[in-house]
């Protein structure tokens, strides 16, 4: 059983826990530094899990239930690996009204997902975003975090299927 | 520092620059570094070279005009480039001395004429990671000033006078803000920067924090001195890796000046500030929300009062305020607030910026006086609705606002006028749409946001929400009643009275909105199962396809 009071062991050899274990520190192991270290798991290791929400509840001694609660109420955490490659369609007002809808609909029927899911094979995750902020230039995709402006169907595809024969 | 010393870094970078013929400044905000203008940046450099010219080329946050992106101007002549290349740096370095380049030149001078910057008055002229930048342009002044000449009492009171109303949407009196904060009694105080700007379709603090972002860090000193605060934090979204990379940078540049950390200009005054990163929930825009996520906790309100000014972060007295409010604090003390005061309508003083977005022809960022008419900012500032459409509505306040019809577009941009036609100021998402948007539908998307944005806490926000979307889908696929159309509207009423925060309280309003001046396209669907806008997909019954 879990014991708050001493701290736990890094949980594996993989430097990434000492960047995370940073965090903590660099907090002075506050309880309020729950965010910021499930941003530094995020952002090494790519999504949240168990075995790393656990370790950073024990660490901050924070109850697991705290942790868990956090981890799923934030929209930006994820529970699931991302693939290989993630595509995500903004899909903020303004990009609503220059006919995203159309976007994801074309990219989840190329891919045959739906938008949050992961393909098959692990290759391309199909993400939305709540607005990116690039307002000016919508609607906008974000290929593996780079941002493209005036997207058309043909540009998303071509990208899609670049990532697909690779 | 002092005055003095202020004044010398101002002119050394002043005089450094004035050995350069030319400036070359390459925007390089959010969306013409998506059309790579980091590389054209290199490329006129190079390019500079090349030709033997003598010029600055410098590294800009926002120039507002993302449609026309990338954006080059170039001082002192003050020609502004669009659109352009990598291929175009040439052409560009040779003119340099000579004619312009005319295939490129952005000649629309009404989109600018009209417009007064206040807050974005650096935008697109200082590289946003370089303190001096911001101190040659009278940056770090105002702190300085009322920290060696002013007491707390008197900055607060500049502020009263200004008028100046918090931009985050709700329009409360800052002044009001701050002397409550003030009077408060507490061993610790905090000064929270709210950036969490999860309005979608707005993007005004993203780009004063990835242009001018040392400003904002001003504005809040100035507020930590006059609250007396010594710690504050900017909570900003992680989906905006440049303003926080951006900010992060300037922290250290500020503190290395010495005008954050301990006794900034040999005074008793001491403080820093932190970075907090959102994590993609909207309902942390609410700041009690806030202040629950930079406390490590799920991002749900509480009731007030307590308002966080009396008992805010870690059960201290709190001073919230947005982006654009701090934005505005440091020109107020420089030139007065009878100045700002002058700018703006009897009720909403100064300017206001909006991310006009949608269905117009120069989309990106705009700062106008308050006072303002709708249609001087869709016709002259933003170029009209493109395509030969026609202009059917103007959305402000994101999911909180409503849609202003084509009719009203006369009315004055101010708190008061936009609330009585049904919307509200908002953050300053203007979002244009043409005849080829359903008025229903867009109702529909925003309720949906709502529902997916609600934390759950309070069941008429929950709950409400979540059969207000599916009333509006059954109008959407034509399979509602008329019934359904009172049921809807009944529920608005509830959600909006007996909501917990703003979120569920305001977030019929694009429904009630949207009633309010196209009902006939929701009886439209209703009645003959028809969208005019032909957006919606309309089920058929099996009895209908038979006949």
């Amino acid at each position: 059983m879990a014991t708050y009071g001493a701290m736990p062991r890094l949980p594996g050899d993989d430097k990434r826990w000492k960047i995370v274990n940073g965090t903590m520190r660099k907090n002075g192991f506050a309880r309020h530094a729950l965010i910021e270290t499930l941003h530094t798991v995020q952002s090494s290791f790519g999504y949240l899990d168990d075995e790393a929400i656990r370790f950073v509840a024990l660490s901050l001694h924070v109850p697991l239930s705290q942790a868990y609660g956090a981890a799923t109420f934030y929209h930006y955490f994820s529970l699931k690996p991302p693939g290989k490659h993630t595509m995500t369609i903004c899909s903020g007002t303004a990009c609503y009204i220059k006919g995203t809808d159309r976007l994801i609909a074309d990219a989840e029927k190329r891919l045959g997902i739906a938008q949050g899911q992961t393909t098959g094979d692990g290759n391309i995750s199909l993400m939305t975003a709540r607005c990116v902020g690039a307002c000016g230039r919508a609607p906008v995709m974000l290929a593996d975090g780079e941002l493209t402006g005036q997207v058309t169907s043909e540009q998303l595809i071509e990208q899609l299927e670049r990532w697909s024969v690779e | 520092m002092n005055l003095e010393e202020l004044e010398q870094i101002a002119d050394t970078l002043r005089e450094e620059n004035r050995r350069f013929d030319h400036e070359i400044n390459v925007c390089m905000g959010t969306g013409c570094l998506s059309q790579h203008s980091d590389r054209l940046k290199d490329e006129l450099t190079n390019a500079v070279t090349a030709a033997g010219k003598n010029a600055l080329v410098r590294r800009t946050g926002c120039m507002g005009l993302c449609a026309a992106g990338p954006l080059v101007l170039i001082d002192p002549q003050e020609t502004l480039y669009q659109h352009v290349q990598a291929r175009h740096a040439q052409s560009i370095a040779e003119s340099l001395g000579a004619e312009p380049v005319a295939a490129l030149q952005c000649n629309l001078r009404e989109h600018f004429e009209e417009q007064v910057h206040v807050v974005l008055e650096n935008s697109g002229h200082i590289d946003p990671e370089k303190i001096d930048d911001y101190i040659a342009r009278d940056g770090y002044k105002a702190l300085v000033k009322a920290l060696t000449e002013m007491t707390p009492g008197e900055v607060i009171h500049e502020i009263t006078e200004s008028g100046l109303r918090g931009r985050g949407g709700g329009g409360y009196p800052t002044g009001l803000k701050w002397s409550t904060v003030a009077k408060a009694a507490g061993d610790a105080k905090y000064v929270i920067c709210n950036g969490d700007e999860g309005d979608p379709g707005a993007f005004m603090d993203r780009s004063v924090l990835e242009s001018d972002p040392q400003r904002v860090l001003e504005g809040m000193a100035i507020a930590a001195y006059a609250v007396g605060a010594s710690k504050g934090y900017v909570y900003v979204r992680a989906e905006y890796p440049l303003a926080v990379s951006r900010l992060n940078a300037s922290l250290r540049e500020a503190r290395r000046r010495g005008l954050l950390g301990t006794n900034i200009c040999n005074t008793q005054f001491s403080f820093d500030i932190e970075i907090r990163l959102g994590a993609g929930a909207f309902v942390c825009g609410e700041e009690t929300a806030l202040i629950a996520s930079i406390e490590g906790m799920r991002g749900t309100p509480r009731p007030r009062p307590p308002y966080p000014a009396v008992a805010g972060l870690w059960g201290r007295p709190t001073l919230i305020n947005n982006v654009e409010t701090f934005a505005n604090i440091a020109p107020i003390l420089r030139k007065g607030g009878k100045w700002f005061a002058a700018l703006g309508t009897e009720k909403s003083k100064g300017t206001k910026v909006f991310a006009l977005t949608g269905k117009i022809a120069n989309t990106g960022l705009v700062e106008v006086p308050m006072g303002i008419t709708l249609r001087q900012i869709t016709e002259s500032i933003g170029g009209g609705v493109p395509g030969g459409h026609k202009l059917k509505a103007v959305q402000t306040g994101g999911p909180s606002g409503g849609c202003i019809p084509a009719d009203m577009l006369d009315i004055e941009v101010s708190y008061e006028s936009l609330v009585q036609a049904g919307s509200m100021m908002g953050s300053g998402g203007m979002i244009v749409m043409d005849d080829t948007s359903c008025m229903v539908n867009v109702a529909r998307f925003f309720v949906e946001f709502c529902m997916t944005e609600s934390c759950g806490k309070c069941i008429p926000c929950r709950a409400g929400t979540a059969q207000m979307f599916t009333l509006l889908t059954r109008i959407c696929n034509g399979t509602a009643a008329m019934a359904d159309l009172d049921r809807l509207v009944d529920l608005c009423g509830t959600v909006k009275e007996t909501s917990l925060c703003g979120l569920g309280q305001t977030a019929p309003n694009p429904v009630l909105s949207t009633l309010r001046y196209f009902k006939d396209e929701y009886i439209e669907h209703i009645v003959h199962k028809r969208c005019p806008a032909g957006v919606c997909t309309m089920q058929h019954s099996a009895a209908e396809v038979m006949a």
